[in-house]
């Protein structure tokens, strides 16, 4: 680990951390500022759900989320805060390494008396941390809004504890699959379209699982490791699709260490 | 002691090659020169010395200490100024020369005073702002900080305007001077001729020539040039005469061997004109790539 080049990384980043917070936290607190309204009107409004097209409601988790409940509107608001913090980490995955070598920094750096592994593990301790200092935004937000807009209504906070915790680690799996990947593939020349396709990708084939019912897409896409519907209503995590995430992202993070010290890191050309 | 040592280094990307069987010493304060066409091979074995790259097979040293599992320790002690520079857009120039020092153990700021001076930087420039011979500079500062033992030079004057190259090479005959011990690789012979004690030609990824500068020049081919009434070209039919060539009643031709042979039947004529020179290194190149 340099401190040197984890400081550098981080405030290199610091901009978007700022952007992607902000961003987040609105999000939240004003979806969750018309909540009182759902709560106050809740039969109608279930009513009113109850119009839509099946597929449509599966695909959003309302056909399982009681909305009229905080923990379930916040499970339905959950779902679009993965949405944001995929593509987050996303960009930093897949950027970790290629951006430096697009742009031939990448020289620069590892010319200096520093080691794969130090500059690996710097870079990657770097991007961690500015991605839970987005998630300590959410979590912040989360617990204001609730403190303000749910109005005592009762939930439980165990479960609550478990959604919010359930976020560090969905970030984790898109940050280091996109790292993997970023070294698989030849070259990365622009990681936005990259971590846009791997976020809604993920996010789009949850939702078909959702309307297909029980197929097996809900095995690869870390928004159904994760389903907020499913915390709501069990009060705990799906453990055996926890434990696949986990092993996932340990997987890609060993494949990425092994590929990038192995790395021949490509020239002008 | 030699402070580069090459083994059979081989280098393929897939299946397009990069340099085969290289090997060749480099001894502590000398200047090498490597030279080469584009693509022959050159930013290959620099990239695999620097541990960019890592070799097919075959293996080197620098500093006595093995470049693919010792990289960090022989790095505190090598600079490098690329061919083409790229540093982190955003940062100033100031900035970036911090943190290139913050990666060495010793204080560079007295270091970095003097060469920015030198190469007149602003300090104070975004990099993206900075024009590309600008950039270069910043470069050589950058290669320069720490007091490198080893130095590896990739076509470095590219973008420099001759006034700064004359800077920059007399900055490298200074650093030499001090101990320096420098690699540089070019396809330009002349600045090679003028820096370089020894060189190292490569093509098509193989060495074809190591060999001291001057023997290179003495060992070689003279350049020969005779003016003379009715002189033909058939009367320099001798052995080690080639590339004869006639213009106006003044004949030219190469010629390698005993140089006696060539005056005796220089002096059966009578001659208005004669020279016999040393080719250049840009002919001897020419040779080596036919």
């Amino acid at each position: 680990m340099s401190a040197t080049i984890y400081r550098h990384e981080f405030l290199s980043r610091l901009k978007s951390i700022i952007i992607w917070s902000v961003a987040v936290a609105a999000l939240l607190i004003l979806f969750f500022s018309i909540f009182p309204g759902f709560a106050d009107q809740a039969a109608m409004i279930n009513e009113l759900w109850a119009k839509f097209p099946p597929g449509l409601r599966a695909a959003f988790s309302m056909d399982k989320l009681n909305m009229a409940t905080v923990l379930g509107f916040y499970g339905f608001l959950t779902m679009f805060t993965q949405l944001f913090l995929a593509i987050q980490a996303g960009n930093y995955g897949f950027g970790l390494v290629s951006i430096e070598e697009n742009e031939m920094t990448a020289d620069f750096l590892l010319t200096k008396p520093v080691s794969r592994t130090q500059v690996f593990v710097s870079k990657l301790l770097a991007a961690l941390t500015s991605m839970f200092l987005t998630t300590l935004v959410v979590w912040a937000s989360t617990l204001v809004s609730i403190a303000v807009y749910a109005g005592g209504r009762e939930y439980d906070g165990t479960t609550l504890f478990l959604m919010m915790l359930s976020l560090p680690l969905f970030q984790i799996f898109f940050l280091c699959v996109g790292l993997v990947v970023s070294l698989i593939v030849k070259r990365v020349r622009s990681v936005t379209p990259y971590s846009l396709g791997l976020a809604f990708g993920a996010y789009v084939l949850a939702a078909f699982s959702g309307i297909l019912g029980e197929v097996k897409l809900e095995l690869i896409t870390p928004f159904k490791h994760f389903d907020p519907s499913y915390i709501v209503n069990h009060g705990a995590w799906n453990t055996p699709l926890v434990l696949l995430n986990v092993a996932v992202t340990v997987l890609s993070v060993a494949v990425s260490y092994w590929l990038y010290i192995r790395r021949d890191i490509p020239a002008v050309s | 002691m030699s402070v580069i040592e090459v083994n059979n280094l081989t280098k393929y990307y897939g299946k397009s090659r990069g340099i085969i069987d290289v090997s060749f010493n480099e001894e502590e304060g000398e200047i090498f020169g490597f030279i080469g066409p584009n693509g022959a091979g050159k930013s290959t074995t620099i990239r695999l010395l620097l541990s960019l790259i890592h070799p097919t097979s075959g293996s080197a040293k620098v500093f006595g200490k093995d470049v693919t599992t010792r990289g960090p320790e022989i790095r505190r002690d090598i600079g490098y100024l690329p061919s083409e520079v790229f540093y982190y857009e955003g940062m100033k120039v100031n900035d970036l020369l911090k943190y290139s020092a913050s990666f060495y153990d010793h204080d560079c700021t007295q270091r970095i005073r003097e060469l920015s001076e030198l190469m007149e930087l602003e300090m104070n420039r975004r990099i993206s702002d900075l024009s590309y011979g600008n950039k270069k500079k910043v470069g050589i500062v950058q290669g320069l900080l720490h007091s490198p033992k080893l130095l590896f030079l990739d076509e470095p004057t590219a973008g420099l305007d001759p006034l700064m190259q004359r800077k920059f090479f007399d900055l490298i005959r200074k650093e030499n001077a001090r101990g320096v011990t420098v690699f540089f690789s070019s396809h330009i012979l002349g600045e090679v001729q003028r820096l370089c004690n020894r060189v190292g030609i490569i093509r098509e990824g193989k060495i074809v020539e190591i060999s001291d500068i001057r023997s290179l020049q003495q060992n070689n081919y003279k350049k020969v040039r005779v003016t003379a009434e009715g002189l033909k070209p058939a009367d320099f039919k001798l052995a080690g005469v080639t590339n004869v060539q006639s213009d106006n009643g003044t004949i030219s031709f190469f010629f390698k061997g005993d140089i006696n042979g060539v005056l005796k039947k220089i002096g059966a004529q009578r001659v208005e004109d004669v020279t016999i020179e040393e080719p250049t290194l840009e002919e001897i190149f020419m040779h080596y790539y036919e």
